[in-house]
This record gives C-alpha cells, structure tokens and sequence, in this order.
C-alpha cells in the first residue's frame, strides 16, 4: 500500500511561537494595506450603486471609454477589464439622488451614453447590477451577523460533543481564520461581494472540520489508559491524523485549483479564497487551535473529581511548554 | 447475509428514486404569442431549477415608498402588495418567475429570460390606482391665478420664470393662435367626443388669463374643455414640478386638484402638453373594475376597454347621471389618460380608456393586466436591480462544468493512486454521490446557482474525506495486525465520531448562511446542506456496503487493497 507521511512523530507544536509570530505579522500586513486602502473592496452589493458589464463587439480603447462614461457625468466610476479584453466592468459608486429618483436611473444614462458613443448593437450590457444603500447596509450587518451566530453555534455545539476548552480552541483557530483571510482579501485587493461571504463562511467550515478531525483523535487518546501530558497527545494527534489531512486536502485542492483555472472570472475571488482556506485552515488547526487548547488547560485545569488524579496545579503561565514531568495536564 | 440484501435493497430503492427525480420530464411552460394572448406548452428536459445568474435574467427588490406619505405598517402593506405584485409579473407570461415577501419591508422579483428591462420595472412598480374625475367648472384656476402668480414670484420660479420672459411674445402670438383657432383646437385636444358649445365660456376665460401676465399665468393657457388648459412642451417639467409642491394645493381652490395628461398636441408649431383642474373627489375608482383588455380604435387609436362590477356599474351610472355634459377625466396613478371625454347620458358598466396617440398594443396589452390585477396599495420603489444576459449565463455553466469535469478526473486520480481497490469502492461511492445530491436538489426545488455549482464541485473535493478518514482508520487497524474483516468493521466504526462531528458543524454553518444569505448565497447552502447529507450516506454506507458485498465475495481474504 501507498503510503505518505506514515507513522510519523514530529514535534509539530515546538515551533508553535515562530508559527504564530509568522501569522500575526501576515495580518498585520493584512490590516495595514487594508487601512492604506481604506477599508476592504467591497462590491455594490454591499457599498450601494451601478455595476455595468458589458461586452464590446471590437476591443475598446480604455481611456474612449473612461471618457464616455465621464461625459455622461459619472467621475470617477471604475472601468475595469473583465477577462478577455472585449468585456469591461464599470462601477458607479452613486446613483441619482432626490424624492422621485429611482435607483436605475445611473445604468439608464450610462448605456444611452455608450450607444451614443459606440452605436447600438455594438456594445452590450450583459450584467447589471443596481443597487440602493440601504440595501447594502442591510447585506452588510446581515453578514456579520451570519458569522458570529455560526461562531456561537459552532460554540455550543463542541461544548456539548467535547468540552467547552474544545470549542474555545476551535473558535478561536476559526477567528484567526477570519483574521488571516480577511488579510489576503486585502493584500490580493479581492472584491468582497456575498460570493465571498459564501466562501469565507466555507472556509470557517472547513477549518472547523480540519480542527475538529484532531480535535477528535485528541478525545479518543485522551480516553486511553496511558497517563501522558496534553502536549504528547496533541502532537500524537496530529501525527496520526497527517495521511488524511494531506489526502483531503489534495482532493479539496484539485476541486479548488480547476474551480479557479477553468471557471472562469465571476467564481474567481470564491475560488482564491478557498484556496487560502485550504492552507489557514489546516495552519490554523495545528498551531493555533493546539497551542490554545494547551493554554486553555492551563489557565482552567479541568477537575473532575476522583476520577482524575490532581491535575495540573503546576500551571504557572499560559504559554504552553514542552513535556515535562511536572505539568500532567491530560486525563488519564 | 440478509443484512447485506437489505442493505443493497436500500442502496437500490435510493438510485431509483434520485433517477425518477432527474428524469427528463414534461414541465409545463407558459408563453406569449405576440398578439399578448397565452399558451401553455410543455417542454422535456431535466427537472433542475437554474438561477438568474446561469439562466440570465432580471432580479429587482422592490420596497415601499415613504417619501411621499408615512405608511403605518410597512410589513401589512407589503402582504397586500405582493398579491397585486404577483398577478401582474405572472401576467407576464414568463415561466418561473419567484415573486417573494424578503424581510418585512421588501419584495423579491425574479424573472428569467426577461430582455426588457424597463418595461418589468414598470410593471411591478407602476401603481395604477384608477380614478374617474370631473374636471372643474367653475373657474377656479383662473381665480386662483393672481395667488399662484405670488406664490411663484415668492418661491422664485427661477430659470423657468426667467426662460418665460424672454419668449413673452411667442406666448402671446401661440395665445392668439389657440383664441383665434378656437375651434380647431377642441378637435385635436379633446377628440371627438369634446363638445365644441363650451369653446365660448373657454374663450372668454382664456381672454382674463392672458391679462394677468404673472410667471404663472403667462404659461398657461385655456383649453377646449373647462378645466382644461394647455401649456407649451418646454415649460411642462418645471410647470409640473411647481404644481407638485404642497404650498401650490393650499392656493387651489378646496376640493380641487391639479394633474397633467399623457397626451400632447401640436398646434402652429409648438407642442404642447396639457393641465387640468379636478374635482378631488373621483366619481369611481378602480378597485370596481372586474376586466380589461386592449383594443385598436380607429378614432381613439390605442385604448384599454374595462367592465365594471354590477355595483360599480350601478354607482357609475348614477354619478355620471349627475354630470350629463360634464368631462370625466380618466386619471391613472395622478396622470390623466388621453382628452377627458364629455359625458352625454349616464354610462352604465362599460367604458374605455385611451392611452393617446403614437402609443402601441403593447402600453394597453400591459396596462390591462396592470388594471386588472389591481392597484398597488402603497407606492414601491425599486431598491435593487440585477440583470444578466443569457450569453454570460451559458459562458458560466460551460465553464463551471469543464471545471467540475477536471475536477473529478484529478479527485478520481488521486483517489485509485492512492488507495487502488479501496479506491475504486470510494469512486463508485462517490457517483452515488453525484446522482444524490443532484436528486436532492430537484426534490427539494432548489436553485441552481453559479457559487452553488462552484460549491457544490467544492463537495466532490470534501466528499472524499469521509472516505478518507474510514480508509485511514482500517490501514491503522490492520498494522495493529487484526483481520480484515475486524479491521473494516473497527476502521468504519472508529472513523464515525470524527466524520459525524465535522459535518454536523459544517450543516450548522450552511444553516446559518441559508436563514442570512439572499439569492446566490441561498442556493449555495442548499447545495452545501445537500451535499453533506449524500456524503454521509455514501461513505457511511454505501462503501461499507461495497465492503461487505466483496468479503462476501471472497470469503476469507487475507488482504485488503487499500
């Protein structure tokens, strides 16, 4: 049989510190161009306002069509182009304002100003999207709201199949997930439209899964007779569960990689995202959810009465250390 | 042995029920000759629900209108609106359309294969609320006049005042032309039905208006019919925005409102569009009406001809009676239709509206169904549109499906490299997969989206992880050196709380997106919801049925290709 990685013992959770100090340093990266940015590039979905795609029978001339588009008295509108260079994306950021005003008015001008300019027939609007603000705002709080109730559930629910030092740990691996991609949205200036909601709450979902596969064999050699401290199990834990971490992984990147190849430009940012997820979350999984379990055990040693021998009274700091005799934090 | 049928038995029952919910099948269909008039018909083809942004299309989110009014309870009037909506976007004629309460405030439209956008828009939007009023005969816009000359003068009736002083002269001569043509002008402005005795009174009144000479004054000029006045085409935006304002009403006389009419006529050169001075009280209203349909005048040209209801008809007859000789304008959503046409007896349950010239079958075709479904009982406004050509849809799921294609010949790869026989038993699990994740969307009338289809090969990918993880379990069982047979039974066992925990959060969080997301992201947790569910069963059972099917086989293996 072909096996990869097989019965291996690596100290994974040693280098915990330059693990987390990389990741840190990689949101702060994250954080800092989203400032110098002003903030995340967020879709019409979300901002409100006239997206246009259009597609060109011959290959405009970008700044004619900036041009136009500025004649018909929208300054400052992003024109972009959309895959092949015969279809452009232009984003107006407001529409017409005023009692009777009517939010389609923006595209309404935009496309008699190109079939003035190019002729009818010769440019076509193959998606529109319209948007009213309040609407964004709505989309906007509704998918905050979204991502903490999963949180909180996803929460409850480990506490209740583990214990709540579980559910601590894997919600807080899944936080620096958020944190981590929210990071490559800013640096790969990604647009965040609800597709990318949808893939960023995947992504939550995904890692949780990784997390959660350790999380599970970290319970069932925890049950095991053997006395051994929290940090051994949860290095064996993740050794054992290696194989399939790659495995899967490798499968959920094929999926991922031809998504982003061969599906073309509007699933694009789903796509980069979920390739992202792939790597934060089984990161995150070894050396955000393991070192946080560790600290958590620390901090609040579990005491289940007689059934346990007195467990770690030796818990000095949060940081977690290597094995040593004097800090048996696991079961029995 | 007999738990090996039954579990085949059930493996069997399963793909016959998901290939029944995938059979290609008639699904009835309803379309629009050209002449406006419907028929049904049924075409064959697989029973998938595809989404705006694969079938392109037209997705509008409407909300109720405040600006012009306070509505109480948004949430009530929104229910009382989506009825009337629905009518009138089903009227269309277009199959499976989605017409939706979203939140408490808002309606979700969503029209596939729709090409005119404008006119959908309207459709859903336009309020028509129907109202027949008499137009004023007492003079009172005259008399108002010199306040509305004041009113004008104090709120600075700015550029129009200015425009309208330089083109005095022309006023006066167009002025002098309608006073001398006189005649004429009752011909072409209120068509045949006007009657010509009243041009006298209208001549003499029209006389007291060019006098006054006030910005308001000056513009306006007397029509053909009491209540009527003409105005020149260029002075009928700012005309039209001046007597909106709420200062203008209270100048009126009480129980009189001003509205302008959708028809033009040209007169020695010059266009002009037309005012009118109503009495408030509308003798009928619409909600009386019971059908309507379009029809070719060759006097009236395009016209919408409606029945009323026996009470409607009964109440009809006796205001109308009342106004023998009077003008009833035909006023829908504040716009008078067409020349308000005189009253010569009491009209009983029938009557017929005229949308103007130059107007085609269509307007009336859409006007009709719009009458007929009824009014809208709170103004809507359009708070979102989204509009995709079916060009961008098709590229979409070509490109979706060339990615999935790829997409499973590497999972497949990876998968027989990697595991070889025990592979091939995930492979065939996997297909299972497929076909009933597939039939769980056709069974559950879900839509197909673009990120749905990108999660959904995103499943494939995670599909295997159950796989995986049961396969993991058995290689660790069988290096502890226990038989074949213990160790599939222990590796499916041991293997159970990891896979069962992992995606019990996953549906959680696919729940969670379907309560919050709209539209695509919807579609998306359905997708992802599903595919968990077909996962679970496959690798659950499915392959552990594959496994006992084949150690039935060869009793006494040894070892395991995995």
């Amino acid at each position: 049989m072909l096996r990869i990685l097989h019965d291996t013992k690596i100290d994974f959770i040693k280098s915990w510190r330059l693990a987390v100090g990389v990741t840190i340093a990689f949101i702060a990266i994250g954080l800092v161009g989203l400032i110098l940015h002003g903030g995340l590039n967020r879709s019409i979905e979300f901002t409100g306002g006239t997206l246009m795609q259009l597609e060109f029978a011959q290959p405009p001339n970008v700044g004619e069509l900036r041009a136009t588009v500025d004649a018909a008295g929208f300054r400052g509108a992003e024109i972009q182009q959309f895959g092949n260079n015969r279809e452009f994306t232009v984003r107006a950021a407001g529409h017409a304002t005023g009692a009777n005003a009517q939010v389609q008015n923006t595209a309404t001008q935009i496309r008699s100003a190109l079939d003035q300019k190019y002729g009818a027939g010769n440019v076509r609007v193959i998606r529109e999207e319209i948007v009213g603000p309040r609407v964004g705002e709505e989309l906007s709080r509704n998918a905050m709201i979204a991502i903490l109730i999963s949180l909180g559930i996803t929460m409850v629910y480990l506490a209740f199949r583990f214990e709540w030092r579980f559910g601590v740990a894997a919600v807080i691996a899944t936080g620096h997930d958020l944190l981590s991609t929210l990071a490559f949205l800013a640096i790969m200036r990604l647009e965040v439209s609800l597709t990318v909601v949808a893939a960023l709450l995947t992504v939550i979902g995904y890692s949780l899964n990784d997390t959660i596969i350790i999380f599970d064999r970290v319970r069932e050699n925890l049950k095991k007779a053997r006395p051994e401290p929290l940090y051994d199990v949860l290095n064996r834990s993740i050794n054992e569960t290696l194989p399939r971490s790659i495995l899967t992984h490798a499968t959920v990147a094929a999926a991922t990689l031809s998504l982003l190849i061969f599906a073309g430009e509007v699933i694009r940012p789903f796509s980069w995202i979920m390739l992202f997820g792939i790597v934060t979350g089984t990161f995150s999984s070894i050396y955000i959810a393991a070192p946080v379990l560790l600290w958590v055990e620390r901090k609040w040693p579990r005491s289940k009465g007689g059934k346990e021998g007195p467990s770690a009274r030796s818990a000095s700091g949060p940081a977690p250390r290597p094995s040593s005799p004097r800090t048996p934090v696991g079961a029995r | 042995m007999s738990n090996l049928k039954w579990r085949l038995a059930l493996i069997g029952v399963l793909v016959l029920v998901s290939a029944w919910a995938l059979f290609p099948r008639n699904v009835k269909v309803r379309q629009r000759r050209a002449d406006g008039t419907f028929f049904d018909t049924t075409t064959y083809r697989v029973p998938l629900r595809k989404g705006l942004d694969l079938s392109g299309g037209m997705h509008l989110a409407l909300e109720v209108d405040d600006s012009k009014g306070v509505v109480a309870d948004k949430s009530e009037a929104i229910d009382r609106a989506l009825k009337v909506v629905r009518t009138r976007i089903e009227g269309l004629g277009v199959s499976e359309t989605v017409i939706e309460k979203a939140g408490s405030d808002r309606i979700l439209v969503e029209i596939p294969g729709i090409d005119d956008r404008e006119r959908a828009i309207k459709m859903a939007q336009d309020q028509a609320f129907l109202e027949f009023q008499i137009t004023d005969k007492t003079n009172g816009l005259e008399k108002a006049l010199p306040r509305l000359d004041a009113l004008a003068r104090e709120k600075g009736f700015g550029g129009a005042a200015a425009s309208a002083a330089s083109t005095v002269p022309s006023a006066s001569t167009g002025l002098g032309g309608l006073l001398t043509t006189g005649k004429d002008t009752t011909k072409t402005a209120a068509a045949t039905k006007s009657d010509s005795a009243k041009a006298d009174s209208t001549k003499s009144d029209t006389t007291a208006l060019a006098t006054t000479g006030g910005p308001i004054s000056k513009l306006i000029m007397a029509g053909s019919m009491p209540g009527q006045f003409a105005i020149e085409r260029e002075h009928f935006d700012a005309l039209k925005t001046f007597f909106e304002s709420p200062d203008v009403q209270k100048v009126l006389p009480p129980g009189k409102v001003v509205r302008f009419g959708n028809d033009s006529t040209v007169l020695g050169g010059k266009n002009y569009r037309f005012l009118y001075l109503l009495d408030e009280r509308p003798i009928i209203t619409g909600e009386y009406l019971t059908e309507a349909k379009p029809n070719q005048s060759p006097i009236d040209g395009t016209v919408v001809e409606f029945g009323l209801s026996n009470e409607g008809g009964r109440r009809f007859q006796r205001e109308t009676a009342k106004h023998v000789r009077d003008y009833m304008a035909i006023v829908l959503d504040k716009v008078v239709m067409g020349a308000p046409p005189v009253i010569n007896s009491a009209i009983g349950t029938r009557g017929q509206i005229a949308m103007g010239q130059g107007r085609d079958l269509q307007a009336a075709q859409d006007l009709a169904l719009v009458l007929k479904a009824g009014a809208l009982p709170v103004p809507l406004r359009v708070a979102e549109v989204r509009n995709i050509g079916p060009s961008l849809g098709r590229d979409s799921i070509n490109k979706a499906l060339t990615a999935g294609a790829i997409a499973i010949v590497m999972i497949v790869g990876i998968m027989l490299v990697y595991y070889r026989f025990s592979g091939l038993l995930a492979v065939g699990g996997l297909a299972l997969y497929v076909l009933y994740t597939l039939a769980a969307l056709a069974g559950f009338d879900a839509v197909l989206t673009l990120p749905g289809l990108a999660g959904f090969i995103l499943s494939i990918g995670i599909a295997v992880d159950a796989n995986v993880l049961i396969f993991e379990r058995i290689r660790e069982e069988l290096d502890r050196g226990k038989t074949v047979r213990t160790s599939i039974d222990d590796g499916f066992r041991h293997a159970m709380s990891a896979i069962v925990d992992s995606n019990v959060t996953t549906i959680l969080t696919a729940m969670v997106l379907y309560q919050f997301g709209t539209g695509a992201v919807k579609g998306f947790a359905v997708t992802l919801i599903a595919g968990i569910a077909a996962s679970m069963i496959t690798s659950i059972f499915v392959v552990k049925t594959f496994y006992l099917l084949w150690l039935n086989r060869s009793r006494g293996a040894q070892t395991l290709s995995i």
